[in-house]
């Protein structure tokens, strides 16, 4: 078998990083596009975390922070939901459409 | 093949630390057996316990004063019929029950039940356990959504905002002694005596710390570490939505709440996984607070007599409870229709003095002293959940939200910046 | 401590995170969308375990698996419409995005194909036993100020979340 080095860690992560994109682009449902967002930054932190075994606990620290931040910004991105759905009774992407309704 | 087994037993780590999977399989299959029988035990006990707090006499008919009530429970579970609510989502229905078992029976693999007896010493330990404990809100939600009724859907969102709320209590009270360790201080008030060492979030560390400082940590700069296992007792009580602050399950307020729609084996999980992670809980504030497997006064009363004494508690203990079966078999009434049950009592005390005296041979005696504090510890939380149980009336859902926020997280914070004021003085 | 049988779990865990992917973005219902992406956090959560991270593993599954996934559980039990899941689940331009998401993908492997003499020779041991340690000291000491500013960063997303899903009274 050959070892598992640093290349199939990158591979994983750019794997779910295209899923990530694929669903952000593609998707009609509001809570599944941010649901996508969600595996693109878990992507990036698989490649910050394997990066950081070959050089050091930075990229733990970054990863640390890039989950603090995912968190603030799902919090943030649901809340803007719920007041979204609260006037449109909606969360499809596609009748979001106008600047003010 | 056979040097892969005794090389094991003659490294003196964990499992995981020796990198041994046999060992580490072996332990995982002991802790899942014995922390099986304990919650068999454990409803044994509230039962019979609940029952003496109010007065009457609980079950005792099945067996000898109901010891096999929880064998007949079982078969009763076991044989019910499965019922699926038709429109119920059954993927999520299925492994909602699954999920929580899982991770209640997860965070025993860090448990320390003396300095080389867990399945694995992580880095992590404390946080592993915090963190496997919060995955169970996502089997209640689940199960709460996937029975697709109004009851099982109220239960499960207040169960799951009470289980998170107190989750950020628990994370303080914890995080106030993951500070203790690092502060060294001597004695009960350590005010900067010593130098300061590494903290840790490992579990066994955590214990060797409590033996390196000379104090529980449930003691240490008194009040602080009485106020933090104050509100970590709380928040524990919460978070396993046990009485009083059940009111996610109670069964004239909800119906039974987010387990109303199963039933069976499927309910019977669920019992299952409360229980375990009562213990599991439990069994992180022994360790944390308490001292885990720390005999009391490890450092003050040392030398061999001192040892020896505390070494005799074990069998004591278990010769206790064969007394008091005794005395149960002596008031067992002297009819013909009782004499089955008469003679099983019997049997059931002669193999608790037999275990009783199998703990006096002196190679036993040794190696079991850890294991025996853990449990006792443990155990005395178990009495006291019941306790409650029998005795508080339950928190309606404002004022439970209200003691999570506005009382335990203040009380948190401040217990925190007071340590941490207090240990660089 | 050395990972066991490194290659079995490596490839056990990256196949149940990438199959955790795909139902991410397929399933017709977000609570199915919802459980898949929990299976994928917590499959790379035992792939941070076996990079040497367990701080980052324990990081993983406490705010992200057990934190931000129940949030998103109840949004989703107060947005789910049953109207939503019959309508049509792509949207009209579903092809472009997934050919330029394919482009993008060739695109990460090539460039890590090629740039993999880049790599150092040996893979940096880091000791497991002192990781939460040495994050510690490096979080508190080199990096103080981002961990302000990111404390502040939580305290106005609280605030903003707050604002804004509160019912207007008016």
């Amino acid at each position: 078998m050959v070892p598992i080095t640093t290349l199939h860690y990158l591979v994983v992560a750019a794997c779910l990083f295209v899923l990530g994109v694929v669903g952000v682009l593609t998707r009609r449902n509001v809570v599944i596009i941010l649901m996508s967002i969600e595996l693109i930054l878990n992507a990036v932190n698989l490649n910050l975390v394997a990066f950081s075994r070959l050089y050091g606990l930075h990229g733990q620290i970054f990863a640390i922070f890039v989950i603090t931040d995912a968190a603030a910004e799902a919090a943030v991105g649901l809340g803007i939901l719920i007041a979204f759905f609260r006037n449109k009774e909606t969360v499809n992407v596609d009748e979001v459409d106008l600047l003010k309704w | 093949m056979l040097n892969y087994i005794t090389d094991y037993l003659r490294s003196n780590t964990t499992p995981g630390q020796a990198g041994n999977v046999l060992w580490a399989l072996v332990y995982i299959l002991i802790i899942f057996g014995g922390v099986s029988l304990a919650v068999v035990a454990m409803n044994w006990l509230e039962r019979k316990l609940l029952a003496h707090f109010q007065i009457r006499l609980g079950p005792m008919r099945v067996g000898p004063h109901g010891l096999l009530q929880p064998i007949a429970d079982a078969i009763k579970l076991l044989t019910k019929e499965d019922i699926i609510p038709s429109e119920a989502d059954k993927p999520v229905f299925w492994i909602a029950p699954v999920m929580i078992l899982m991770t209640a029976f997860s965070a025993y693999v860090v448990v320390p039940f003396g300095p080389t007896h867990a399945v694995t010493d992580m880095n992590i330990g404390i946080l592993f356990m915090l963190g496997v404990s919060s995955l169970s809100v996502l089997g209640i939600v689940m199960a709460g959504w996937a029975s697709n009724s109004h009851y099982p859907l109220i239960g499960a969102l207040r169960s799951s905002a009470q289980m998170v709320s107190y989750e950020i209590a628990m994370g303080l009270a914890v995080v106030t002694v993951i500070l203790m360790t690092s502060l060294h201080g001597l004695g009960i008030y350590g005010t900067g005596a010593g130098a300061a060492g590494t903290g840790t979030l490992s579990m066994i560390e955590i214990v060797k710390a409590q033996l390196a400082q000379q104090t529980w940590f449930v003691f240490k700069f008194f009040p602080l570490g009485l106020i933090s296992f104050f509100i970590f007792a709380v928040a524990m009580v919460a978070e396993t939505n046990r009485a009083p602050f059940d009111l996610p399950e109670a069964e004239s307020e909800l119906t039974a709440g987010f387990h109303t729609e199963y039933s069976g084996l499927r309910w019977s999980l669920f019992m299952l996984g409360e229980y375990a992670a009562m213990i599991a809980v439990s069994s992180i504030a022994a360790t944390l607070w308490l001292g885990g497997w720390l005999r009391p006064f490890p450092n003050t009363l040392t030398g061999d007599t001192w040892d020896l004494v505390f070494s005799l508690f074990p069998g004591l203990t278990f010769l206790g409870l064969a007394l008091i079966a005794f005395l149960g078999v002596i008031r067992m009434p002297k009819h013909a229709y009782f004499r089955l049950q008469t003679l099983g009592l019997a049997g059931f005390a002669a193999v608790l003095a037999l275990i009783g005296l199998i703990l006096f041979i002196p190679p036993v005696r040794d190696r079991i002293q850890d294991i025996y504090w853990f449990i006792a510890k443990v155990a005395i939380f178990m009495y006291l959940y019941i306790w409650y149980r029998a005795t508080f009336p339950r928190y309606r859902f404002d004022q439970l939200m209200k003691v999570g926020w506005k009382v335990l997280l203040p009380m948190g914070i401040g217990v925190l910046l007071v340590t941490a004021i207090v240990g660089v003085l | 401590m050395e990972p066991v049988a490194t290659p079995f779990f490596f490839y056990l865990l990256s196949a149940l995170a990438v199959v955790g992917g795909v139902l991410v973005i397929t399933r017709r219902n977000p609570v199915h969308s919802a459980l898949s992406l929990i299976l994928t956090l917590l499959a790379l959560a035992g792939l941070y375990l076996m990079l040497y991270a367990p701080f980052v593993a324990g990081v993983q599954i406490i705010l992200y698996a057990g934190g931000i996934m129940v949030l998103f559980l109840f949004v989703i039990m107060l947005v789910n419409l049953e109207r939503n899941q019959k309508e049509e689940q792509f949207n009209k331009t579903w092809l472009v995005g997934l050919v330029a998401a394919v482009a993008l993908g060739t695109l990460f492997v090539i460039v890590y194909a090629k740039g993999q003499a880049l790599f150092p020779e040996r893979l940096a041991q880091l000791p497991e036993a002192q990781n939460t340690q040495q994050v510690a000291v490096l979080l508190y000491r080199d990096y103080m100020f981002s961990f302000e500013i990111a404390s502040l960063l939580l305290l106005v997303a609280i605030i903003g979340a707050v604002v804004m899903a509160k019912k207007r009274i008016d």
